[in-house]
C-alpha cells in the first residue's frame, strides 16, 4: 500500500476536526476525498503535508511504510508526498525557476541523485512545461507574483510534473478555475498518472472527476469518511447534493449517541 | 600603565602630555584632549593646517551635544573610556588561523570565503609569504599609470596635500555633527581616491586590500574625488565579524562628482552585532555624504547592513549639479537586540535633477529597524523628481520596523512618489517552501533574498553573492 490512514485525529486550536480516518490508496490508483465545506478535507490534505497549525492527536499516516508523523514537511516532502495548495502563495523577488530549482535538487539529494546543474534543469523544465501548458514566461517570473487564479494552479501542477512525487495530494485545485482551465490542469494530472504514483484529489465538486476518473470516492462528513464507493458516487453527490448524506450521518450519530447520553 | 615606552618631545608643541609610546606598542592612553589630537596629528606627520582643522573641530565638538533624535538605546558613550589610536591590528592580530576563534572560522566557511582570504579576513600578519601585498602593488601600479590615486589617507595627505586639502569637508564639514565632528578631531586612516578627468577606473576599487596592507581604527575617513567624466565603482567594507566589544565606529565618507562624473559606492557592513542578549557590539554613527557637484553627476550608494549593535547611518547625496542623479539603495537586517536608525538624503538644488530610494528592512528576535529619509526639493531645483520605495519585513513577533520620512518641498515643478509597504514573513511562506522539499532555513534566506532582490541587482555580482550568502548566515535559526 502506498499510503495508509489509520484512525487519524486531528485538531486545530483545540477544536478536533478530523476524528478517526482511515484510508488506504494504493499505487496508480486515483481517491476522490468530497464532502462539504468544513467536513475537514483541506484539513487531511493540510495534515498530510505535515502543515504545523494542525496537531495530529491520534492515528497513524503511513506512505510506502515509513511513519510520515515523524517527518517534518520537507522531509515528507523529499519522500515523495507532494501536495497542490489551494492557495498558492506568492513569494517575491524569488523567480519561479530558482525556487523549482532549489526544490528539485533538495528532492534529489535527499534520494542520492546527483543535483542538476542549470542546463539539465532547464532541459528538463521546457519538457515538463508542455505537460501544463506553461506559457514560458511564467518561468522567470517570481513565485506565483502577479499569476492569476488559472496560472498559480498550473503553476502547482507544473511544480508536481517536475518533483516526479510518488504521492500527490490536490487540494481543492479545481476551484475558482474556469473550464478550459480546469481541463488543462485536468490533463496535466492524467498525464502523470503513472503505475509508481498515488493521488488523492480533494474536491467540493464533482465536475472535476469528470476529467480527472477516479478509481474511488470517499465521502467526508464531520471529519470521518462516511461513504465510499466507486466514480458513480460522485455522480450521485452532484445529482442529490450533501445535505441528504450529513443529515443521515448526523442522524444515525445522534440515536448511537444517546443511550451513552442516558448512561451518563 | 605604560612602562617600557619612549618617550618623544613633539618637535612643535609643548606637551603636558608629552610622550608617545614606542613602536611595539603603539597605543596612548585611553581618553580625548587637545593633546591627544596633536598626539595623532604628530605621528602621522601631518602638515599644520591639517592639525588646526583637526583642533577647530576637537574644539567645536567640546561645545556639541550628542544627538538624541534617532530611534536607538543604548547606555551612554563615555568618551573618556576610548583609545583614540590603537596599535595597528597586524600586531596585536592572531600569527596564523590556529589562533582564530573557531566560530568566526566556521560563518565563513558559510560564506565560502577561501582560505587565503580568511586570513586576511580575521587579520592574521600579513607576511612576505602572502602575495596579496604584491597584488595589491601591482594593481596600485596600473591604477598610477591612468592618473588614478588611490592610497591611504594618511599617504595621500603626505603625497597629494592639495588635493586632500581642497576636497576635506567640502561635502561634510568639520562642524557637520557631533560623530562627524569627533571623527575630524582624531580620524586615525581611511581611503583616499582621485579619478582624473575622463577615466574609467578599469576595476571596482574596495579598501579590502588597503586595509589589509594598513589596518585602520575605528575612526576612518574616506575621500573619493570624481573629475569631470569619471567613473569609479568603490567597495567598502568586508563580510567578517569582528569581535570587538562596544566598540564606537565613528567613520567619514565625502565623495565629490565633477560634471557628468559617476560614483558608485557599495558597502557591505557586517560588524560584530553583540551577543544573543545584546551584550557588545559595534556603535556604528557613520556620517557618508556625496556632492553631485557638477552637470548630469551621480552618486549611487548602495548598502547591506547586517551588523552592529547600533547603525545611525544615513548616505545622503546633494544634487548641486543641474541633471544630476542621486541613488540610495539599502539592506538593513537587525536581529538579537540590533538596532538600525538609517536611510537617507536627497537635497535637490539643480534643475532636472532626479533622486531613487530603495529602502528594505528586515527586522527578526528583538531587532529594531527605522527607516529615515529625507527628500529636499529646494526654490530653484525646477523638475526635480524623486521616487521612494520604502518596504520593511518583519520576522518573529518580538521585533519592529519604523518609518520616518520627512518631505519637504518648496518648488512647485517637483514630482514625488513614495511607496512603503510592511509585510510579516507569513508561516504559509514557509510552509509552502518546506512543501517543496526545501528546508525552513533556505526557505527564509530565499523569501528575504527575493524580499531584498532590488538592492542586490544594483551590487557588483561577487559582492552581491556575498551579500546573499551573509543574509542567509544571518538569519540562520531566526525562525522555528
Amino acid at each position: 500500500m502506498m499510503l495508509e490512514i489509520k484512525n487519524l485525529h486531528a485538531s486545530v486550536e483545540g477544536k478536533e476536526i478530523l476524528r478517526g480516518i482511515d484510508l488506504a490508496v494504493d499505487a496508480s490508483e486515483v481517491h476522490a476525498i468530497m464532502g462539504p465545506n468544513g467536513s475537514g478535507k483541506s484539513t487531511l490534505a493540510r495534515v498530510l503535508a505535515g502543515q504545523e497549525a494542525y496537531e495530529v492527536t491520534e492515528g497513524q499516516i503511513l506512505l510506502n511504510g515509513k511513519d510520515l508523523l515523524d517527518m517534518d514537511p520537507e522531509e515528507r516532502a523529499r519522500e515523495g508526498a507532494f501536495m497542490a495548495f489551494q492557495y498558492p502563495v506568492e513569494i517575491p523577488g524569488v523567480s519561479n525557476t530558482y525556487f523549482l530549482k532549489a526544490a528539485l535538487n533538495a528532492v534529489r539529494k535527499h534520494r542520492g541523485q546527483k543535483e542538476m546543474d542549470a542546463l539539465e534543469f532547464l532541459s528538463l523544465v521546457r519538457q515538463k512545461m508542455k505537460l501544463v501548458q506553461m506559457d514560458e514566461s511564467l518561468l522567470g517570473r517570481p513565485v506565483n507574483e502577479g499569476f492569476s487564479g488559472g496560472e498559480k494552479k498550473r503553476n502547482e501542477i507544473f511544480h508536481m510534473a517536475v518533483l516526479e512525487p510518488t504521492l500527490a495530494v490536490l487540494d481543492e485545485t479545481d476551484s475558482g478555475l474556469d473550464i478550459d482551465a480546469l481541463r488543462i490542469v485536468a490533463d496535466g494530472v492524467n498525464a502523470l498518472r503513472s503505475k509508481d504514483r498515488a493521488f488523492v484529489v480533494i474536491t467540493h465538486y464533482q465536475r472535476l472527476l469528470n476529467y480527472i476518473v477516479p478509481d474511488k470516492v470517499h465521502v467526508l462528513v464531520d471529519g470521518r469518511i462516511v461513504r465510499s464507493g466507486g466514480k458513480e458516487l460522485a455522480l450521485e453527490l452532484e445529482a442529490k447534493g450533501y445535505t441528504w448524506i450529513e443529515q443521515e450521518v448526523r442522524g444515525a450519530a445522534v440515536s448511537s449517541a444517546a443511550p451513552a447520553t442516558v448512561g451518563a | 600603565m605604560q612602562t617600557a615606552t619612549d618617550t618623544i618631545e613633539d618637535p612643535r608643541q609643548d606637551y603636558k602630555f608629552g610622550f608617545i609610546t614606542d613602536v611595539e606598542q603603539d597605543v596612548i592612553p585611553l581618553g580625548l584632549s587637545e593633546d591627544v589630537v596633536r598626539i595623532i596629528s604628530a605621528k602621522k606627520e601631518e602638515p599644520e593646517w591639517l592639525l588646526e582643522w583637526r583642533l577647530k573641530a576637537y574644539r567645536l565638538w567640546l561645545t556639541m551635544k550628542e544627538p538624541t533624535w534617532a530611534n536607538i538605546h543604548y547606555p551612554p558613550i563615555d568618551y573618556q573610556a576610548i583609545a583614540y589610536y590603537a596599535a595597528p591590528k597586524e600586531r596585536t592580530g592572531p600569527k596564523s588561523l590556529d589562533e582564530v576563534d573557531p566560530e568566526i572560522l566556521a560563518t565563513y566557511a558559510k560564506l565560502g570565503i577561501p582560505l587565503r582570504e580568511q586570513e586576511m579576513l580575521a587579520g592574521v600578519a600579513v607576511d612576505a609569504v602572502f602575495d596579496s601585498v604584491s597584488v595589491a602593488t601591482t594593481f596600485k601600479g596600473k591604477l598610477a599609470e591612468m592618473g588614478i590615486i588611490f592610497s591611504s589617507f594618511s599617504e595621500a595627505v603626505k603625497n597629494h596635500p592639495d588635493l586632500v586639502r581642497q576636497y576635506l569637508g567640502s561635502v561634510v564639514p568639520y562642524s557637520d555633527n557631533f560623530f562627524a565632528t569627533l571623527n575630524s578631531a582624531v580620524f586615525s586612516d581611511g581611503s583616499f581616491v582621485y579619478i582624473p578627468k575622463g577615466v574609467r577606473c578599469p576595476m571596482e576599487l574596495s579598501t579590502y586590500f588597503r586595509i589589509n596592507a594598513k589596518n585602520s581604527g575605528q575612526f576612518e575617513r574616506t575621500l573619493i574625488v570624481a573629475d569631470e567624466g569619471a567613473y569609479v565603482s568603490y567597495l567598502e567594507g568586508c563580510t567578517a565579524p569582528m569581535r570587538d566589544e562596544n566598540q564606537l565606529h565613528a567613520a567619514v565618507v565625502e565623495l565629490v562628482a565633477l560634471d557628468r562624473a559617476q560614483i558608485k559606492y557599495s558597502t557591505v557592513q557586517n560588524w560584530y552585532p553583540g551577543d544573543a542578549n545584546g551584550k557588545g557590539g559595534i556603535y556604528n554613527f557613520v556620517t557618508k555624504r556625496g556632492k553631485c557637484e557638477g552637470v548630469a553627476s551621480k552618486i549611487s550608494w548602495t548598502q547591506v547592513e547586517t551588523g552592529s549593535a547600533i547603525t545611525w547611518k544615513y548616505p545622503s547625496v546633494i544634487l548641486k549639479g543641474d541633471d544630476s542623479i542621486g541613488e540610495f539603495y539599502s539592506v538593513a537586517l537587525t536581529k538579537g537586540y540590533q538596532q538600525a536608525d538609517t536611510g537617507t538624503k536627497m537635497i535637490h538644488i539643480g534643475k532636472n535633477t532626479r533622486s531613487t530610494i530603495v529602502s528594505k528592512g528586515i527586522s527578526a528576535g528583538h531587532g529594531q529597524n527605522t527607516y529615515r529619509g529625507a527628500v529636499r526639493i529646494l526654490k530653484g531645483a525646477d523638475n526635480a523628481r524623486n521616487f521612494s520605495q520604502c518596504d520593511s519585513m518583519l520576522i518573529g513577533e518580538e521585533c519592529g520596523a519604523h518609518t520616518f520620512p520627512y518631505i519637504d518641498v518648496q518648488n512647485p515643478l517637483a514630482r514625488m512618489e513614495h511607496e512603503a509597504s510592511t509585510s510579516k514573513i507569513g508561516e504559509d511562506q514557509i510552509f509552502y517552501c518546506n512543501q517543496r522539499g526545501i528546508s525552513t532555513e533556505d526557505a527564509v534566506s530565499m523569501i528575504v533574498n527575493g524580499f531584498c532582490k532590488e538592492v542586490f541587482r544594483e551590487l557588483p555580482m561577487e559582492f552581491a553573492v556575498e551579500a546573499q550568502k551573509l543574509l542567509a548566515v544571518n538569519l540562520e535559526g531566526s525562525v522555528g
